[in-house]
């Protein structure tokens, strides 16, 4: 009886069976790195705004507290985007008639809100509390980098849940003592740069974070990690 | 099988020696003893079929059905499709700050404000949350006496009202719309016109006026037209208890009671623990203070006789179903056995058998007990209960008079008939409706809308929704919501509350002060000043003259008066302290009863009772009360006409038949319900349906009986009833979600009467089973911080459904329409289950609310293929909502059947105003996810996040469920099982406490008290009184 397929059956069939697992792995792979990418967390991207407010300037340049604008930010869920007045309290004194500022002054004028966009924007399913965060000692620039470098806003964590976890599930590696949650430029404790806290050194990131765990009490992993924490 | 046999069979199928057998059953000690529906007690298979489901037949199925093909196609769809849902990108969002930061708000907290809501005659007074300047829940002010923190179904469903996107939105003059202003300039030449004539040719009519202001302007509009009339009409009003006060006392005095007080406890048709009942959120609270075997004071015993069954009947210790006339009688002989000359005392059958028993209660409790006409039962029976409660010297002790509440208290039915009797004759030109909706709510035979419409040349309609009256208006004034307006009002106490608004008005609507300062000469006003102008009059009136000026014998100059300090304490606290009304020293006059009811009873009777769920018609588009169960039977959507277990029988009626109702020459069709414990020969209908322009939600839904009523006998009268041979579906949740226990296998309600439970508690757990807790397979877990558990006592319940409306606000729950509630697809997350004990015609009922049970051995958990329910820390089953694909294992798996599937797009995603409305703490759940109760995690979280801000544990004060909050009974109680200080531990450890369906070693975290009743060891138990 004669053969019925080819000989080259054998490579084609060989082929298209670890062709469709490379391709099938590629595509898989390729789509994790896009979902991960700026592309879809927009890390790094900075936003269109109505004002091309600096942080750099107003916060690195000047020393403005962070609390001066984001009022709310121990005591509530969100942090508080600052009204047109807060801005006004300085600019009816000064650069008074930079072209830049004209929003500001025409928000203040007519009465109608500066239309700004939400930069560090999670999913509507997820609830997040900044004040509890300031209040465990996580610090503003471990969630949302070095903002005083920032002359324009950019979100610089890609706000996904593995990178929520990644806290969640060891708190320690990221706390600091309280007072140095507005700081800016705060150095997690190495050899030569230690932190002190409650009179003692520490010089090490990870001795510190469980004393901090202990002294701030911190509920337990399994606590933190329980699905309701953030959804509800 | 004839026709006669046939109907027999569809409404108790059980057939005579199944019935037999089933009530051998519910006699012997031991056997089972609760159901939840006719159908179940007959032994129904389609009841049988209905527990043994997850959902009822249809719910869940694919109705067409379709071919492999397509089953493979839809598969592979959402195979691929699966993954893809997770790769969206967050798409930009605005940010929107304030330009200038109101004072107190902290972005992201809500604040509470105190205001009222009126209706019916007396005022609710609440605790508003605002998010952002948008109110979205309401609650009872805690400070308040007539409320101590518990609401009602109606103030919590007032948000909906206010979001309603059916409200007027505009001023309108025939239809087309106009600015406020044109309307002002109409109103000039007319006014010239009127102030000419003295007003002759002007009428108001309002409903009852509580608020002071009002009543004040009203005065003076009546001042500046002095020939003017002012009427007042609500369809569900008062007339019956002013007109017995007038006969007790020769004026309209309001009554109160203290049911803390009182030890027994005998309603006349009142249904006083239910929200239509003035004071019934107080009365509630203090009657179920009463109720527990672990207080200190002894429990009260409650009787009641009524013409159908209500929530309040449900609660008794002894209920005895009567027609109105027999009710009559039978009132009459208890006044006779406790002292006053009341003749035609006749009391026959299971009446005689209380009578004795229950004359001795009452003179042994002589000055703590207390007898309470229903608001429906003609003057007289208010008067028999005035003396009744005199000659027992209840008068000062449980029973107080105070002065009427209603600003100007009228005979409301003579006052429109008065009306409509001046409009015939031409005698009224200009007609000013405030509020109400009398082309729809008055009796069809007065002839109203066309007579007004015929003889009344301008017509002016101030109210929420273009409704029927509007429609017979040239001028409708869109009236501004209670949430969006400054105004004043009255509780049943007489406290008098500020109402503040919590938003501006939504379309610019008015307050019917503000449209009444046009006849008063105060022009265009706003509320908020009219209503300071009135108080800073009333302040300067009470102020004493300083006694400088007094002492020189001077004209004394009008006193210092610091105004600001009154009102902004009072406006603050939801009330002006010190305004409740003093007890008065009330004054029986001799009081001549009456010869009684003469002849014999009616063939057949009907009674009117307002809506238990939209009251007189006025709710009829809020879609959260239409889609309520109604206490008792469940209903929603419609107006069931009830009809007894025997009358059906009679009358080869089942559910869903059409009859037809005549009084007089009038007809209506109504849709029949049979109801257990419905009294032989009488039908109960409900007022408040068949609208006709009520707006998207509430047109066209049930049978309007305002068609067959009348003014002579307004909610009792005798009928005709007439089979048409159609029917009509009723969409009732009774028997839906009910758990697989068959009559006699374990008990889900547990009760017990006072003296049993006295002599051994541990008769609670006779028959249950709860296995140890290291018998099973499943990973025991620790709770190390808190354990949130629940425990409500089913003693307490009332059955008033506050708790199912306010989850339904605080979590955002949807609304299915009527259709989906016959498919069982309706959403609560709190269900409030019925339970029958004893015989079908006068059985006692138990109200159970059913939520979660937040099982610590979730069957919920171990089934979900990708763990979108899971435990949490703290014991709560979390469902995240993001990870659910709608499997719904979890609900076939759950036996409590308390999870709810969106099998539909039920969440208005669109309209602005609903946006607005719901919670922005809880997520809003799209088509195909699955939900249930949460414990209100949102609550819990923002307890918890405050507490450790200040490094301490949650206090059990701060932390409060909805349901919980909103109980007028307080018969939830939630707190840390942890905390074996909290009120929910010490509840949980008392012998009360039971689980259900623990042998299932579920392990819940709601546990019940069972229900323990206080009967007269003189009378026959419920189950044998037959």
């Amino acid at each position: 009886m004669a053969q019925i397929f080819h000989r080259s059956t054998n490579t084609i069939s060989r082929f298209t069976i670890f062709g469709t697992l490379v391709v099938t792995a590629v595509g898989l792979w390729a789509a994790l790195q896009l979902e991960r990418s700026p592309y879809t967390t927009f890390a790094g991207v900075a936003r269109p705004q109505p004002v091309p407010f600096s942080h750099a300037h107003h916060v690195g340049g000047l020393g403005i507290d962070c609390r001066y604008c984001h009022t709310s930010v121990e005591v509530s869920s969100f942090a508080g985007i600052p009204p047109t007045k807060t801005c006004m309290n300085c600019h009816s004194q000064i650069w008074t008639n930079a072209p830049m500022l004209e929003p500001v002054r025409q928000s203040f004028q007519t009465g109608r809100s500066l239309v700004w966009s939400r930069v560090n924007d999670l999913p509507d399913f997820v609830y997040f509390d900044h004040s509890i965060h300031i209040n465990k000692g996580v610090g503003c620039d471990t969630c949302h980098g070095p903002v005083d470098r920032m002359p324009l806003m950019y979100n610089y964590a890609s706000l996904q849940m593995e990178w929520c976890l990644d806290c969640h599930r060891r708190p320690e590696k990221y706390l600091r003592p309280r007072d140095q949650v507005f700081n800016m430029r705060y150095q997690q404790p190495k050899e030569f740069q230690p932190v002190e806290f409650n009179g003692k050194k520490y010089t090490d990131q990870d001795a510190l974070g469980r004393e901090l765990v202990k002294a701030y009490h911190l509920r337990t992993v399994e606590d933190i990690t329980s699905c309701n924490t953030c959804h509800r | 099988m004839g026709a006669e046999e046939k109907a027999h069979h569809a409404v108790c199928p059980g057939k005579k020696h199944n019935l037999e057998e089933i009530r051998e059953k519910l006699a012997s000690e031991d056997g089972p003893r609760y159901w939840r529906s006719l159908e179940e007690l007959a032994g129904d298979p389609a009841f049988q079929e209905q527990v043994k489901r997850e959902f009822p037949r249809g719910a869940s199925e694919w109705l067409e059905g379709f071919s492999r093909r397509g089953f493979l196609q839809l598969m592979g769809a959402s195979l691929a499709l699966a993954g893809l849902t997770s790769c969206t990108k967050q798409p930009l969002e605005p940010i929107v700050p304030y330009v200038k930061q109101p004072e107190e708000m902290v972005p992201g907290r809500p604040l509470f404000f105190a205001t009222a809501m009126e209706m019916g005659g007396h005022a609710r007074p609440l605790l508003v949350e605002s998010h952002m300047g948008r109110p979205t829940k309401v609650e009872g002010n805690p400070d308040h006496p007539a409320s101590l923190g518990g609401s009602d179904i109606f103030s919590q469903a007032s948000v909906l009202e206010l979001y309603d996107p059916d409200r007027s939105p505009a001023v309108a003059y025939q239809g087309e719309i106009r600015s406020y202003a044109a309307f002002l300039g109409a109103m000039q030449s007319q006014l010239a016109a009127q102030r000419l004539a003295q007003g002759a040719g002007l009428r108001f009519l309002t409903r009852t006026v509580v608020s002071p202001t009002l009543g004040d302007q009203l005065k003076t509009a009546l001042q500046v037209f002095p020939k003017a009339k002012w009427h007042q009409y609500e369809a569900a009003n008062r007339d019956n208890a002013r007109a017995g006060a007038m006969m007790a006392f020769g004026e309209p005095l309001e009554t109160q009671y203290r049911l803390a007080e009182a030890d027994v406890i005998l309603s006349l048709d009142a249904d006083f623990l239910y929200p239509t009942f003035p004071g019934a959120v107080r009365y509630a609270r203090d009657w179920a203070s009463r109720r527990r075997p672990e207080s200190s004071r002894a429990m009260s015993r409650l009787y009641v006789a009524e013409t159908t069954y209500t929530a309040t009947g449900g609660k008794a210790d002894h209920r005895l179903p009567l027609r109105q006339m027999e009710l009559e009688q039978f009132a009459r002989a208890v006044a006779q056995g406790v002292g006053v000359n009341a003749a035609g005392a006749t009391a026959k059958g299971m009446a005689g058998t209380w009578l004795p028993a229950l004359v001795k209660d009452l003179q042994q409790h002589k000055g703590n007990c207390v007898v309470i006409p229903g608001e429906y039962q003609p003057p007289v029976m208010h008067a028999l209960a005035h003396a009744m409660n005199a000659a027992l010297g209840n008068v000062g002790r449980t029973v107080f008079y105070t002065e009427a509440v209603a600003a100007n208290p009228v005979d409301q039915n003579q006052s429109v008939s008065e009306l409509v009797e001046d409009m015939k004759a031409g005698q009224v030109q200009v007609l000013v409706i405030l509020g109400g909706n009398p082309v729809y709510d008055t009796p069809a035979e007065l002839g109203f809308g066309l007579i007004m419409k015929e003889k009344v040349p301008l017509r002016v309609h101030h109210g929420l929704y273009q409704d029927e009256t509007a429609q017979f208006c040239q001028w409708h004034i869109n009236a501004a919501h209670y949430l969006e307006a400054w105004g004043d009002t009255r509780a049943y106490d007489g406290t008098a509350t500020i109402v503040q608004p919590l938003i501006a008005p939504l379309y610019n609507g008015k307050t019917d002060t503000e449209v009444l300062a046009i006849f008063t000469g105060q022009g265009e006003t706003k509320a908020y000043d009219i209503v300071r102008a009135y108080w800073q009059r009333q302040l300067q009136k009470q102020a004493p003259a300083t006694p400088a000026a007094r002492g020189k014998g001077k004209a004394a100059p009008p006193p210092a008066v610091d105004f600001e300090g009154f009102w902004r304490p009072a406006v603050h606290d939801g009330f002006i302290s010190g305004t409740a009304f003093q007890p008065r020293q009330a004054q029986l006059k001799s009081i001549d009863f009456g010869p009684g009811p003469q002849g014999s009873p009616p063939a057949l009777e009907i009674n009117f009772r307002p809506d238990p769920s939209v009251f007189d018609g006025r709710f009829s588009n809020n879609a959260w009360l239409q889609e309520l169960p109604k206490p008792v039977n469940k209903l929603t959507w419609d107006n069931g006409l009830l009809v007894g277990v025997e009358t059906a029988r009679q009358m080869g009626l089942k559910v869903n038949d059409v009859v037809e109702l005549k009084i007089g020459n009038r007809t209506q069709q109504a849709a029949v319900w049979v109801q257990a414990g419905q009294p032989a020969n009488v039908v109960t209908g409900f007022l408040g349906y068949g609208r006709r322009f009520a707006g998207r939600t509430g047109t066209g839904f049930g049978f309007d009986l305002y068609r067959i009523r009348t003014m002579k006998e307004p909610w009792s009268t005798a009928v005709e009833m007439r089979k048409t041979g159609d029917t009509y579906l009723l969409a009732s949740t009774q028997g839906q979600q009910s758990m697989d226990t068959q009559l006699g296998t374990r008990d889900l309600v547990i009760s017990a009467t006072a003296s049993e439970y006295g002599k051994d508690p541990g008769i609670i757990l006779r028959h249950h089973e709860t296995p140890a807790k290291d018998e099973t397979l499943y990973y025991n877990y620790e709770y190390k911080s808190y354990a949130w558990g629940m425990s409500i006592d089913l003693s307490a319940c009332v059955g008033c459904n506050a708790c199912i409306l306010a989850c339904q606000s605080e979590n955002n729950i949807a609304v299915v329409g009527k259709d989906q509630v016959n498919k069982g697809r309706h959403m609560h997350w709190i269900r409030v289950d019925t339970y029958y004990e004893g015989d079908r015609d006068n059985p006692k009922a138990y109200f159970q609310p059913v939520p979660c049970m937040q099982c610590e051995n979730a069957p919920c958990e171990y089934v979900c293929p990708v763990g979108a329910t899971v435990h949490s820390s703290e014991g709560l089953n979390d469902m995240v909502y993001n990870r659910c694909v709608g499997t719904r294992y979890c609900s076939n798996n759950c036996p409590y059947k308390v999870r709810r599937f969106n099998f539909m797009l039920w969440q208005d995603w669109n309209t602005p105003q609903f946006k607005m409305m719901r919670n922005p703490e809880v997520s809003v759940r799209s088509r195909g996810v699955m939900e249930k109760c949460t414990y209100c995690v949102q609550r819990i979280t923002q307890a918890r996040i405050d507490s450790e801000r200040e490094d301490r544990k949650v206090r059990e004060a701060d932390l409060l469920t909805a349901c919980q909050q909103a109980c007028p009974a307080d018969a939830i109680v939630f707190g840390d099982l942890n905390n074996a200080e909290n009120r929910v531990s010490k509840l949980k450890s008392t012998a009360r406490n039971y689980g259900l369906l623990a042998d299932l070693n579920t392990r819940p975290r709601t546990t019940y008290l069972a229900a323990i009743n206080n009967p007269n060891p003189e009378l026959p138990a419920p189950a044998e009184q037959n």
